[in-house]
């Protein structure tokens, strides 16, 4: 269980998150909503401590995340897996050595600094790509790759950390509606088959509704919905999106706005 | 509920996948191996070709710290015999002529890196394959930058002293010319790696090579050529104490002059102003570099 209690993350006068009190219970699939800058990313990437919280604690399975420092801090990390809007790929590296990276927590620093990694280790990322039909491609430069791809590719990097959650920050943000869809369901899947917790940042509210069994909505940083797809009313959705509602619930709902000629 | 295992592929649909990623790995195992032998192998034939003793180091190593003992022992006054330290007025005589000729250097160093990266700003843009479309013009650019950046300093020195006498400016020249070479190829390694979506934005919107120029490559590279022109400030510094050996103005006049008389204590005195002096000027560019790429 992930338990945020009073997490604060102030940027100078700006405070990004403003005390977010959040429970989340392990298989989970949470969707994490709002407008551009409402602070989700910051939300999540406090979560792996890529940034640190001003105020409050994260509590895994009653262990403080807050306070870890050192070899622990990574053991968390490895234990959260994180992706990212633009995939954060190494794109001169290979698909598999990028897919390796999400193993060098669990291998030797000495046989991963040499390129030497274990039989078992390889095979375990070439499942992984192979799941997503990139096996055949395992040798290409990540950068050669079409952006669905590549996120199928941090998908697979996230997967071989063994993680118990993946943070995925804007998955889909940057991809075409058909790949969208792909990386949406493969995390989808992940979350049923193996019963990783997933929290998913979203700009789109369809995407949103589709997969996620429960939705956090964001406003200027704080908790305004909790709770299934479901209960989130269209008013509901107008309040929490403001002026770009109708490009976040989707085309269907644009039409049916008024637009100026 | 626990995390289920990753599922492993079977052994017969991991294995050919695993063979195909591993042929793909071993030929590049090869390359690497292959240039690592050549660049050892070329290391030892070099130092083969020219004579490079190690053995020498073993036998005259004594002599190079002999004659730091030397330059570090006061050879006048009533404390001759002992360490420089015990009388610094004594070993630091000549410290204001030495500090007025310390500024100079610094001073040549300043005006030689401003016009030689003036310079190669305008020529490392002119050269980069990205921005530049035509091949003659950045082959020509090109030759030019060699040309100023191949040519030791001190060459173009003794050059310009022959032609406008002794003084700083031979070496301010000397400096600017192979600060424009040095330079103007950093420049253009910077621009060749800039992206190139603002320049498609701009040179869609109908600007021209300038305009491009100006508002899609220099806002991306201005920080790096910063940052190398204030290294090369501080290059240049050490560079400027030695133009004066060939007359180029500056401190070097003196410390030549102190080598070749044997002077032993004064070279002492001025190596330690050097170093002081690059030291000084290692820690403001610093701060200067954080403080102009902070706020860019």
């Amino acid at each position: 269980m992930l338990e945020l209690q009073g997490v604060t993350r102030r940027f100078g006068a700006v405070t990004a998150v403003d005390r977010v009190t959040l429970t989340v219970p392990r298989g989970q699939m949470v969707g994490i909503i709002g407008r551009s800058g409402a602070g989700k990313s910051t939300l999540l990437r406090m979560i792996n401590r890529l940034t640190d919280p001003s105020e409050g604690t994260i509590r895994f399975e009653g262990r403080d995340v807050t306070a870890l420092s050192g070899a622990a801090l990574r053991a968390w990390r490895s234990d959260c897996a994180m992706m990212f809007q633009q995939f954060n790929l190494c794109g001169r590296l290979d698909v598999l050595t990028n897919v390796l990276v999400g193993r060098l927590h669990h291998v030797p620093a000495w046989r991963a600094l040499l390129r030497l990694w274990p039989e078992t280790d390889k095979a375990i990322a070439l499942s992984a790509l192979e799941q997503f039909d990139m096996g055949r491609i395992a040798a290409q430069r990540a950068e050669s790759l079409s952006g669905g791809q590549q996120q199928r590719v941090a998908i697979a990097r996230a997967l071989v950390q063994e993680p118990q959650i993946i943070l995925a920050d804007e998955p889909v943000a940057s991809l075409d509606p058909r790949n969208a869809l792909l990386v949406m369901e493969a995390l989808a899947e992940i979350n049923r088959r193996f019963g990783i917790t997933v929290l998913v940042n979203l700009h789109s509210l369809d995407l949103a509704r589709t997969y996620c069994e429960r939705l956090v909505g964001l406003a200027e940083g704080r908790v305004v919905f909790d709770g299934p797809p479901e209960a989130l009313t269209d008013e509901a959705a107008q309040t929490l999106y403001g002026l770009e509602a109708a490009e976040a619930v989707g085309a269907a709902a644009a039409a049916a706005l008024p637009v100026a000629a | 509920m626990a995390i289920a295992a990753l599922p492993l592929l079977p052994p017969a649909r991991l294995a050919p996948l695993a063979s195909g990623y591993g042929a793909v790995r071993r030929a590049e195992h090869r390359r690497v191996l292959a240039g690592a032998i050549l660049v050892l192998a070329l290391a030892l034939l070099s130092g083969w070709v020219a004579e490079v003793d190690p053995a020498l180091l073993w036998e005259r190593g004594s002599h190079f710290f002999g004659y730091f003992a030397r330059i570090l022992t006061l050879e006048a006054g009533p404390h001759a015999g002992s360490l420089v330290l015990r009388d610094p007025a004594e070993w630091f005589w000549g410290l204001p002529r030495w500090l007025a000729l310390l500024g100079d250097t610094v001073l040549m160093a300043y005006v030689g890196t401003l016009l030689g990266c003036l310079g190669g700003f305008a020529l490392g843009l002119l050269s980069a394959a990205n921005i530049v479309r035509s091949a003659p013009l950045r082959w020509g650019v090109k030759r030019v930058l060699e040309f100023c950046r191949t040519v030791p300093e001190v060459v173009f020195a003794l050059i310009f002293v022959i032609a406008f006498g002794l003084g700083p400016l031979p070496g301010v020249l000397a400096i600017a010319i192979h600060t424009l070479g040095a330079q103007g190829k950093l420049f253009s390694e910077i621009v060749e790696n800039i992206d190139m979506k603002p320049v498609e934005g701009a040179t869609a919107a109908g600007a021209s090579w300038a305009g491009m120029a100006r508002f899609a490559v220099v806002p991306q590279v201005l920080p790096g050529f910063l940052s190398y022109a204030l290294l090369r400030f501080e290059v240049n510094v050490r560079g400027a104490a030695v133009l004066g050996f060939v007359g180029a103005g500056g401190i070097g006049q003196d410390l030549v002059e102190a080598v070749r008389k044997f002077y032993y204590n004064d070279v002492a005195a001025l190596l330690v102003l050097i170093i002081l002096t690059v030291t000084l000027i290692d820690a403001g560019t610093g701060w200067l570099r954080r403080r102009l790429l902070g706020a860019a």
